[in-house]
Order: structure tokens, then C-alpha cells, then sequence
């Protein structure tokens, strides 16, 4: 008796619906280790298969890979993209929850909104979740590691670990905002892009240096937008725009919960520095680039309460976006609309000598 | 009639035309660039109006101060810490809100005074309070505290706090004793509610610390209480032993510093003894790890 009823319910447990309710959803409240990280970025992929696609592309020091979600919808056209990379630093444990949430954010958002359904047919996402895999997984080891900042490769001589990956990109290298010495948490390393973490950001964005309009490196704690340079003698061409648009996100983050995020260059608004990824990014002519430092001001600093996870992300992703829509609308509406006046103007001409010939 | 035939026809193509574009290959200089043709090559090449821009930025490091950038945040930051020192407690506990104006001079070949107008948000209550205050960095080769004098801060209503604060010396007086806590907060930032107040006690007292210790190239804050005991006394002070970790902003450094201290609610926090921990080095504590 008991077998047949045994088989009766194999079926049913087999049934499509019910095993999805099985699985744990992902908490996008809680900070996660990496191993889930990457099980979730896994999972991102299988459950939209048409617009995640996992993309390797580096080794940290410890060989571990590297990877990132490359998000848009298919086209025929050539496409534009956005870059996010989350967890440079280690400790600053805010900012791969970000970007997981901005993930879900523009994956839920795209099927009922026009706009993101917009912008991500004419771009690409490529969000790379945690960067510094090694440092992150190395805050997670015990009590004394959890303030760790630096990647995990071994100094010049014996003693010493870690570089500052966000001072060994080939920007102004090694001249501001930095040390030569390995146990600074500033040191910038043996040479520009000595680090592999360092390298597969430069190699991949390089060889796209084109087609990408925004670069967005998520750190913490602070509540600034920084623009470039790092380096106080160096003004970035678009100045003026950067400081617009970085204006107009902090106004979109205040609104969310109240919070002010100040923007500035870095050497204006917080310190000097050189080789961080952002000047990098643009100085490849990647237009739009900047640091975002999340909450909070330092009352809780790198330990932000897991409450306080969903406010954060929620305004950050206000800001992130008004970056990216004003980057997009520049390239596409902008573009468009430029090329439908043109081809009227032309006609319009032609119309005319026509009538004047008649 | 053709010819307006012809610019409707224009006219729905254009719309059509438009609307069928989803990319064009764009600009991606900037207008900046185009009219620096210079620029274009080496967008690191500084132009003349920028450095005389910059120029005129070191000299503003003195007189009127943009209240947004560094110089007037890490003035205004030592504010904070010496009001937390003066009026910090188990359930008071001051944060830089916002710097609204500032002005630098130098002292003669001594110092720098800072004049600042700010606003700080105590903590707990979630109220603010505009002051006015001024810091005086002094110059030398042995690095001197900096000095700071506050005005106009309107004392802030005190009868929650006094209440709270009498129950909870009351109760550590007499009933109980913290035993070794760690870790305030931990690393989710989180912490057992009847911790707080000891996690407040710890700020307080680094505040102590991080107030004789601020330069204008410093911005400090706790990091992590990294433990905190209560010890025995003679006297009707509390007495506690803490470890904590602070964190520089402009270095990014994680000094770790040991305090012994007493509190009471008509004393506040006094501390009786410091010592700041060396850093330590990975080679004495972790091999590589896998």
C-alpha cells in the first residue's frame, strides 16, 4: 500500500513547480560569501539564458577565475557597453551586494519598462560581481582578516602581502596617494599592472575601449561620487560634464532615502591618488567614469549592518542608472535624432531646388 | 501641392528612419576635445587656464574653505571627535552631518586655525545641531594635539539620556559585570541591543585617541570595538579595558589601539592610559592561504 502511494507522490515532487519552490531564493540582504556568489551568478545565467552569459576573463594571484555577467538583450546592431565592477577592495563588503543587486534590479526591470528594454538592446552589462576574489575571500576567514583591502600576492621580499589593486592600474602609476612599501595598504605594487586582477580588467576593457560609454567601480565607505583624476595637476577633458552628471546622481540617490553623496574629484574631496582603475578607464576615452563610495559615513564604516543593505543598494542604483541613461541617451536618442534632422534638412533642400525648377 | 506632397513623404521618413535606428556609431570625444585639438592626443596634458586653475586651489587651502572638500571635512571630523570626548556617552553619541562653511589662516609659523560653521547629528536621538567651532592644527616636529574650541552648540534635551544612563550604571554597579564582549559590531554589522551602549562607550573613549592624534592629513574612525571588559574598582566610576581598531581614510590604515577608562553619568568618560599596538606584519601570523 504504502509503495503505491510512494509512487504517487514521485511525480508529483517531480512536477516543474514544485521543485522551484524548493530552492532557497537568493538574499539579496545579507552579504554572501564567495562560493555562493559565484553558485548565484551560475544560477543568473541558467534562468536567463538569452541575456546572462558568463564571462571569464582573468586569474587572481591565487589562480582562481575571474568572471562577470554580461546582460543585454539580443540585436543585429552593434552594441554599446556599460561596465561595474564591485569588490576591488576587500573589506568594502557593500559593494558586491550592490552589484548582485543591480543585477536582479535591470533583469526584473527590463520586462516591464520600456526604457531599460531600451537600453539594453543597444548595450551591454558587464557587471563583475566581486573582482579582488582572493581579498574577499580572505575577509571572510576569520575576525582578524575581516579588515583586509589589498589583493593576495606575496610583496618583493618575504613578509609582506598585498597589493592595493586600485593603485597599480596604469594611470599616472606610482606618483600620488601611494607606497613603495608592501605592508602600506596603499602600496601600489611592483610596477603598473603587476597585478593579474589589475590585468584582466585592463586586457578585456582595452581591447572594448571603444565600445564602452560608462565605466562604475562600486567601493566603500564615504557617500561620494568621485570623477577623474586622481592626480591634483590633471583635469579630465569632459570636466564639467562629469561633475554635471555626477550632480544629477547624487540628486537621484538623495531622493531615494535622504542620504547626501558629495562628488568631486578625488583630490578635492578626499585625497590624492594615482593607478586606480577609474582614471585608467578614462584615459582610454571611456567618456563617463566614476567611483562610487557607498554608505556610510564611518559610524559603521566597512561593517555595514545587513539592515541597511537594501537602502544602500536602492539609492546607489538610482545613481548608477541616471549615469548610465544619460550615457545611453547621449550615444543612441541624441544620435538619432541628429541623423532623422540631417536627412530632413537634406530633403527639405532638395524639395526646394525641385520647386524651384518647376 | 507636389512639393508639400513631398515633405509629408519627407516628413513620415524621417519619423520612420528615426525610429528604426537603434545605434549609430557616435562621437566619443568629447566636445572639450574637439575644441582643444591638443587634448585629443594626450588627454593627460594639463592646459594652461586648468593649471592656473590649480594653482589658485592650493592657495584656497587657505582662507574661504569649499565646504565639500578635504580640508574643511577632516577640520570639521576633529569637531567631532572632541565633542564626543566632552559629551559622549553610553546614549550620546555626535557625527559629522555637514560642513556648511570654513575658512583657514595661518597662525604665524606655528599652525593653521580652521573657523567652521557645521551641523552634527546625535546619533542615537537622530537630531541635529548647527555649531560654530574652531581648530588649530599646531606645526612642529614633534606632532602636537590639535585644539578646539566649540561655541553656540545648544545643549541637547537631556532626559531620556540621563534616565537611560543612571539604569545602566545603576545595573553595572551593582548587578552585573560585562564580562570580555567582542567584536562591536560584527562582521555584518551586527551586535547584541544590550551591547550598544558599550559599543557606544567604546567610540567615546577612541575619540579620546583619534582627537590627539588628528593632523589635516588624517580622518579618522572606529573601525571595530575590538573587545571591551569591565574591570573592578575602589571608586563609583565603571572601569573598563578595550581593545579597538580605527581607520584612517587618507592612509587606509587599521591602527589598533588599547584604553583602559572610566565612565559615570556625572563624570563622562575619563581615560586613564593608552597604548597604540604595533602593526602587525603577515609574515609573524599567516602563511599563504589557499
Amino acid at each position: 500500500m504504502m509503495n503505491v502511494v510512494g509512487f504517487l507522490f514521485v511525480p508529483l515532487l517531480l512536477a516543474p513547480g514544485v521543485l522551484t519552490l524548493e530552492r532557497a531564493e537568493h538574499d539579496y540582504y545579507k552579504y554572501h560569501p564567495m562560493e555562493k556568489i559565484s553558485t548565484w551568478m551560475t544560477q543568473m545565467e541558467k534562468d536567463h539564458p538569452d541575456v546572462v552569459t558568463i564571462v571569464d576573463y582573468g586569474k587572481t594571484y591565487e589562480n582562481r577565475t575571474i568572471s562577470l555577467l554580461r546582460i543585454g538583450l539580443k540585436s543585429e546592431a552593434k552594441k554599446k557597453a556599460i561596465w561595474m565592477d564591485c569588490g576591488i577592495h576587500a573589506r568594502e563588503w557593500i559593494a558586491p551586494a550592490f552589484c548582485q543587486y543591480f543585477v536582479r534590479q535591470i533583469l526584473q526591470t527590463y520586462k516591464t519598462d520600456a526604457k531599460m528594454e531600451a537600453m539594453m538592446t543597444n548595450m551591454d552589462f558587464y557587471v563583475t560581481p566581486v573582482l579582488n576574489i582572493d581579498g574577499y575571500m580572505y575577509s571572510w576567514k576569520d575576525i582578524s582578516t575581516r579588515l583586509w583591502r589589498k589583493n593576495r600576492s606575496p610583496g618583493p621580499s618575504g613578509g609582506c602581502y598585498g597589493t592595493d589593486l586600485n593603485r597599480n592600474f596604469d594611470a599616472n602609476w606610482g606618483t600620488v596617494g601611494v607606497s613603495s612599501d608592501c605592508s602600506s595598504n596603499i602600496y601600489c605594487g611592483r610596477g603598473p599592472i603587476s597585478e593579474p586582477e589589475a590585468q584582466a580588467v585592463t586586457y578585456f576593457v582595452g581591447s572594448r575601449k571603444e565600445d564602452f560609454l560608462c565605466f562604475l567601480t562600486i567601493h566603500s565607505y564615504g557617500q561620494l561620487l568621485l570623477v577623474p583624476y586622481g592626480h591634483p595637476n590633471f583635469t579630465a577633458p569632459n570636466y564639467e560634464e562629469l561633475m554635471n552628471v555626477g550632480k544629477g546622481a547624487a540628486e537621484a540617490i538623495w531622493k531615494v532615502h535622504g542620504k547626501n553623496y558629495t562628488v568631486g574629484t578625488s583630490p578635492d574631496v578626499l585625497y590624492a591618488n594615482s593607478g586606480s582603475s577609474r582614471d585608467w578607464a578614462r584615459m582610454q576615452d571611456i567618456p563617463l567614469t566614476f567611483t562610487f563610495e557607498l554608505r556610510d559615513n564611518g559610524t559603521y564604516g566597512f561593517e555595514l549592518p545587513e539592515d541597511q543593505i537594501q537602502p544602500t543598494c536602492e539609492e546607489a542604483y538610482h545613481g548608477a542608472l541616471h549615469i548610465i541613461t544619460y550615457a545611453h541617451d547621449k550615444t543612441f536618442s541624441g544620435a538619432a535624432a541628429a541623423a532623422a534632422a540631417t536627412l530632413w534638412t537634406m530633403l527639405l533642400a532638395v524639395g526646394v531646388s525641385g520647386a524651384n525648377l518647376l | 501641392m507636389e512639393l508639400r506632397g513631398a515633405m509629408v513623404l519627407v516628413v513620415l521618413m524621417g519619423t520612420t528612419w528615426s525610429l528604426s535606428v537603434t545605434t549609430i556609431r557616435p562621437e566619443t570625444v568629447s566636445m572639450d576635445a574637439v575644441a582643444r585639438p591638443d587634448m585629443a592626443e594626450e588627454n593627460t596634458e594639463q592646459t594652461e587656464a586648468a593649471a592656473a586653475e590649480e594653482a589658485e586651489e592650493d592657495v584656497m587651502a587657505t582662507g574661504e574653505l569649499n565646504p565639500n572638500h578635504y580640508p574643511a571635512q577632516r577640520a570639521a571630523k576633529v569637531v567631532q571627535h572632541y565633542l564626543n570626548t566632552r559629551h559622549g556617552s553610553p546614549y550620546r553619541l555626535f557625527g559629522l552631518k555637514q560642513v556648511h562653511s570654513g575658512n583657514a589662516e595661518d597662525v604665524a609659523d606655528s599652525g593653521r586655525k580652521y573657523q567652521l560653521e557645521i551641523s552634527v547629528h546625535e546619533i542615537i536621538s537622530n537630531t541635529t545641531e548647527k555649531c560654530s567651532a574652531e581648530v588649530y592644527f599646531p606645526r612642529g616636529e614633534k606632532q602636537l594635539p590639535p585644539q578646539v574650541q566649540v561655541s553656540s552648540l545648544v545643549e541637547l534635551p537631556k532626559t531620556d539620556v540621563e534616565a537611560k544612563e543612571g539604569e545602566l550604571y545603576q545595573e553595572y554597579r551593582t548587578n552585573k559585570t560585562l564580562r570580555t564582549e567582542k567584536r562591536l559590531p560584527d562582521s555584518y554589522g551586527h551586535m547584541d541591543p544590550e551591547m550598544t551602549p558599550f559599543w557606544h562607550l567604546g567610540i567615546v573613549a577612541s575619540s579620546f585617541i583619534m582627537l590627539s592624534e588628528s593632523t589635516e592629513n588624517t580622518l579618522y574612525n572606529v573601525a571595530q570595538v575590538a573587545n571591551i571588559t569591565q574591570l573592578t574598582t575602589e571608586n563609583d566610576q565603571l572601569k573598563f579595558d578595550c581593545h579597538v581598531l580605527l581607520h584612517d581614510m587618507v592612509s587606509q590604515e587599521i591602527p589598533q589601539w588599547k584604553l583602559l577608562f572610566t565612565w559615570s553619568p556625572a563624570e563622562g568618560v575619563k581615560v586613564l592610559q593608552t597604548e597604540k599596538l604595533p602593526h602587525v606584519h603577515e609574515c609573524e601570523k599567516h602563511p599563504k592561504t589557499n
